[in-house]
């Protein structure tokens, strides 16, 4: 870790193979071990949840999958995933539904619309928001957002109430259902979303915008077909980030929500529920074998992230060669 | 080696910003005693330093229910500035979790809102070289049924009614059944928002303990700290059931007393046969812990309350925060603080210190038997 | 970002001599305001009590009269152009209404307490219903935490996405970012209670700082490896080849070329990663005990942090000085990782290859 004077160093890089040999074998085995180790850990906390889960699994009385219920100190211990995974994959779809064309939206409103003077501390604003705690979201959803939801959870299930998703069968409640969670969690990963898009599109090679605006594209045009598929695979990657914070969201959720244990495409009535939040409210007072449980849980959570992530990753696999400027 | 570079300026910010922080550790400080704003405990007279007698110090962890974590917190702070040489830090991550740490040797006691069961107690033998948990019962509280209607200050409710309204069954305030028990009162036409926990809570047991003995059938299911109730919503521990029952109109919910104070919620009085309605107060809770008997055996004082009394000014809805310590077998150093925190907090100026923070001061004769067993402790 | 501007400023001036009518300049801001009254005029005609629906009727109006009199005026393709404008204006404003609400909002309830007392005191021997106390012992804790968890997760996340984008072709690298992928969705609370098994109760360490931390790292991790892996694939081939052809061994065209050259990104996603740990509540709540004393040795002993202190404040003390310490710790929380976030910039812009954008 010695800092050396540029000219020492010009001069070490003409020195002999065997000493960059053994610098890159250091350093790819640095870098390879690093790997290895995360590996480990991942692999340790898989085994783990899938240790606990089989615990879990091997007592349950209902069905894992299709059971609404979660109560597994009970005498004969029923649970099931079945109301939480809907919930989980709901509020998720409604955040990122909204989240992330908003954070392209602004991604693109830093690196190309925004005078420079204003994009620099917006940008900083937009990381702001990443650094708020989620309790504080939580705690603003439930005294500030809640309460602003009220008219606009009216107006929606009045107009667009033949959807029946949309349609409010409770009068005079309170709207801390799934639709509001997913807007609470919408603004939860927009920063993050934010941040990455934007990051990926500040490297779009000038020469493709250059090329674009020089043939007498409108700047639209130019972003259409410079930097959009340019950064494609970077916005599909910072989604994914967004989606992993949005489906493991815990105490805002928590908060926020009207949790009980009854499956409803209504996502306007209050009711639902995640796997996140269900953990957090369960498990402080779980037997150790409802924590098992609550690892179950977890666990398909786990898996619910793995397809999402499986899925992005076949997506920017198709254009797998990063050689990201041939420019 | 530009980024080495990088990496030694990183370091160097590192070590700076743990430079920092340790300058910083120079102009923090514990002591609140003389801070201008601050009421230490000392100084605000909840118990004066005499009444205290300090053990050899140290840290004394304890963890559980949250349900007490406001007594734990009054207490702690008085034992803390009277006797400076111990820190007594208790985590409040809720009953099941507490008992858990205990049994896993992690902390010197829980808090925890229900007596250990049998494979708890053999786990906990684990533990307790020698010997095994037990049960002291520490703090006393009770759950009110508070609501938000407007225009009605008084509401009298009792067992079968509350449960039809958690169960859905009653869904408007002018429904008969609650006119009934409230003559005189003009109660709105409009529906009932029953909150309940969405977390599992000792709170939840305690109340639909009650149901399951005091609402003549009209509770189905059994006493449980997991919701069962049918319909309504729900809100993520008392804090968040008090800020719901506050904001929402014609609401109705269950809290601890000091929950409803603190949040200025109203509680409704219960029919519970007795010949006139039972106020939510503690000195009516401390009648109905008066008459409570003890279930465990030898040191062991786990109680069992009875939600069906239909005393005069005895307030069902009780529930009791049991300390869980070993009997024998503690851990040698932190036992002295042990005893010597446990006892300050039974004795009468501990009582009545949580007394005034909504919590129900325990009757002497049951104070005297948890004093008894303190000093046994080994 | 300036040039391409810049030219795409000028474009128009080129164009409006050649071709057909232009709107003038002021004509967005104009829309804008247009569309805004009547917002506001239709929020208010149709009594719709929640302003969130005057916003959105308002955007509504700006987005479709923008397209609507650029497509008159100017023809189908500015058209589209003025649309994309208007949707990505609409956008920035969706993003700052909450922005400014909660930054507002936080501001407003933390600012009653936040004093010299408040940030210089423990809770020690305080009684949280009642006034005074600080967060110095929380401050502290998170502090700590915080480092060593990023001493522990940015190299090992760093380390590890060089592996993938520049050695990892092989078997290894699929089940590394396989893991990688699955941990981004770990919810807080399981890393909390992997540590918890593994280091406090099979490895029989005691609750401390430090065991906190590790679960922290496990969440920092996949971030730090997602969003840096991002990043150094978009470092040009052209200029690993470069480096390769003056006879630079990988390693330190790796070191000196790729790195620097994404250092801007990479510092990015460390701050996210950090910013996420910094307000984690549920493995601190497990691990570091929550202690009401000053104990600056993270190795040893409870400590606190400041989102569980602000979970504590909220949920067990609940009254109006437990609400004004959580808010006040709140706002501190946020500054905190604010001002991380300029530290982090300021290096890597100082650092970045210059030239560059």
């Amino acid at each position: 870790m010695t800092s050396s004077p540029p000219a020492a160093a010009r001069g070490r890089a003409r020195r002999s193979r065997s000493d960059s040999r053994l610098g890159d074998s250091i350093f790819f085995n640095l870098s390879r071990g690093s790997g290895i180790l995360l590996l480990v850990i991942m692999a340790a906390i898989a085994g783990f949840l899938a240790y606990r889960s089989g615990i879990a699994l091997s007592k349950d009385e209902g069905n894992f999958l299709t059971t609404f219920e979660w109560n597994p100190d009970a005498p004969k211990p029923v649970f099931g995933i079945a109301v939480l995974a809907f919930g989980t994959i709901v509020s998720a779809l409604i955040a990122m539904v909204i989240a992330v064309p908003v954070a392209v939206g602004i991604a693109l409103f830093i690196s190309h619309y925004a005078p420079r003077r204003i994009a620099q501390p917006f940008a900083y604003l937009v990381d702001l928001l990443a650094a708020v705690p989620s309790i504080v979201y939580g705690l603003w959803g439930v005294l500030f957002l809640v309460p602003h939801m009220d008219g606009l959870t009216a107006w929606m299930d009045q107009y667009l109430g033949w959807t029946y998703v949309f349609d409010q069968t409770q009068a005079g409640v309170t709207p801390r259902n799934l639709f509001t969670v997913g807007i609470l969690l919408a603004i939860m990963v927009l920063p993050i979303i934010t941040a990455v898009s934007r990051e990926v599109f500040r490297q779009v090679p000038r020469m493709h915008e250059e090329a674009a605006l020089a043939l007498g594209a409108t700047r639209w045009e130019m972003i259409r077909t410079a930097v959009l598929p340019f950064g494609r695979p970077g916005i599909i990657s910072a989604s994914m980030l967004g989606l992993g914070r949005a489906l493991g969201e815990t105490i805002a959720v928590a908060i926020v929500l009207s949790a009980n244990s009854v499956l409803s495409l209504h996502v306007l009535d209050p009711g639902g529920g995640t796997f996140a939040q269900n953990i957090a409210l369960k498990f402080n007072e779980a037997q150790p074998f409802g924590r098992d449980a609550l690892m179950a849980s977890g666990l398909v959570l786990f898996v619910i992230t793995l397809l999402v992530n499986g899925a992005a990753r076949l997506i920017i696999a198709r254009r797998k060669e990063y050689s990201g400027a041939n420019a | 080696m530009k980024l080495q570079r990088n990496g030694s300026k990183a370091l160097a910010i590192g070590a700076m910003a743990l430079v920092g922080s340790l300058s910083l550790a120079a102009c923090g400080t514990d002591d609140n005693s003389t801070s201008s704003s601050g009421t230490s405990a000392a100084a605000s007279g909840a118990a004066p330093a005499a009444q205290i007698a300090c053990g050899k110090g140290g840290q004394l962890l304890g963890a559980g229910s949250t349900a007490q974590t406001n007594a734990v917190d009054v207490w702690k702070a008085a034992f803390g500035s009277a006797c400076s040489g111990s820190t007594i830090t208790y985590g409040g991550g809720g009953s099941g979790a507490g008992v858990q740490q205990f049994n896993q040797g992690k902390v010197a006691f829980a808090g925890s809102d229900s007596a250990l069961k049998p494979a708890e107690v053999d786990a906990s033998k684990q533990v307790c070289a020698g010997g095994q948990g037990i049960n002291l019962p520490m703090v006393g509280g009770l759950i009110s049924v508070v609501f938000n209607i407007d225009k009605v200050d008084k509401l009298v409710l009792d067992g079968p009614t509350i449960a039809k309204i958690f169960d859905s069954q009653i869904t408007k305030w002018n429904d008969p059944a609650i006119a009934a028990l409230n003559p005189g009162v003009a109660l709105p036409d409009a529906p009932i928002q029953a909150i309940h926990r969405s977390d599992d809570s000792g709170t939840t047991a305690n109340l639909t303990g009650y149901l399951a003995k005091a609402s003549g059938g009209a509770w189905t299911y059994p006493a449980s700290k997991t919701w069962a109730g049918k319909g309504g919503q729900s809100a993520n521990g008392s804090a968040g059931v008090s800020a719901q029952v506050k904001q929402v109109k014609n609401s109705i919910s269950y809290v601890e007393l000091s929950y409803a104070q603190t949040n200025s919620l109203k509680s409704a009085a219960i029919n519970t046969g007795a010949s006139k309605p039972v106020d939510a107060t503690a000195a009516n809770a401390a009648t109905t812990f008066s008459k409570a008997k003890i279930a465990g055996t030898g040191s062991d004082l786990a109680l069992s309350l009875d939600y069906a009394t239909k005393d005069e000014g005895a307030y069902p809805i009780v529930l009791v925060t049991y300390e869980i310590v070993c009997d024998k077998g503690n851990k040698a150093d932190s036992l002295d603080t042990l005893k010597s925190f446990l006892t300050y907090t039974i004795s009468d100026a501990g009582q009545q210190a949580i007394g005034a923070k909504g919590y129900v001061p325990l009757p002497k004769e049951l104070a005297s038997k948890v004093q008894a067993v303190i000093p046994t402790l080994a | 970002m300036s040039t391409a501007t810049t030219i795409a400023d000028s474009t128009p001036q080129l164009r409006r001599n050649l071709t057909t009518a232009r709107l003038p300049k002021w004509a967005p801001a104009g829309v804008a305001l247009l569309s805004i009254g009547l917002g506001c005029a239709v929020g208010a005609g149709a009594g719709l009590a929640s302003h969130l629906q005057w916003g959105i009727i308002a955007a509504a109006l700006f987005v479709v009269l923008s397209y609507a009199l650029s497509a008159r005026v100017e023809g189908r393709r500015q058209a589209k152009d003025r649309l994309a404008t208007a949707v990505v204006w609409v956008a920035f404003i969706l993003a700052v209404v909450p922005l400014v609400a909660l930054t507002f909002y936080t501001v407003q309830q933390g600012l009653e307490v936040l004093d010299g007392n408040f940030l210089t005191h423990s809770m020690k021997n305080v009684i949280s219903s009642g006034p005074g106390g600080g967060i110095y012992h929380a401050l502290i804790g998170t502090l700590e935490q915080v480092l060593l968890a990023t001493l522990i997760a940015a190299p090992i996340g760093l380390l590890t996405a060089v592996y993938l984008v520049e050695y990892g072709r092989g078997r290894l690298a699929k089940w590394v970012t396989f893991f990688v992928d699955v941990m981004t969705g770990v919810p807080s609370i399981v890393a909390g209670l992997f540590i918890l098994s593994l280091w406090n109760i099979m490895l029989g360490f005691d609750y401390s700082g430090f065991s906190g931390s590790l679960a922290l790292a496990i969440l920092m991790m996949p971030v730090v490896v997602r969003s840096t892996e991002e990043m150094l694939k978009l470092v040009p081939n052209e200029l690993r080849e470069a480096s390769y052809a003056l006879g630079v061994p990988k390693w330190k065209t790796i070191l000196r070329i790729v790195l620097p050259t994404a250092i801007g990104g990479i510092t990015t996603g460390v701050m996210l990663a950090v910013a996420r740990i910094t307000g984690e509540t549920a493995p601190v709540m497990m691990l570091v005990f929550g202690a009401d004393a000053i104990n600056g040795d993270p190795f040893n002993g409870p400590q606190q942090s400041l989102p569980l202190y602000i979970w504590q404040q909220y949920s067990m003390v609940n009254n109006d000085f437990g609400y004004a310490r959580a808010w006040g710790a709140a706002l501190v929380l946020i500054f905190f990782v604010m001002g991380l976030n300029l530290v982090a910039r300021g290096i890597a812009r100082w650092r970045s290859p210059k030239g560059g954008r």
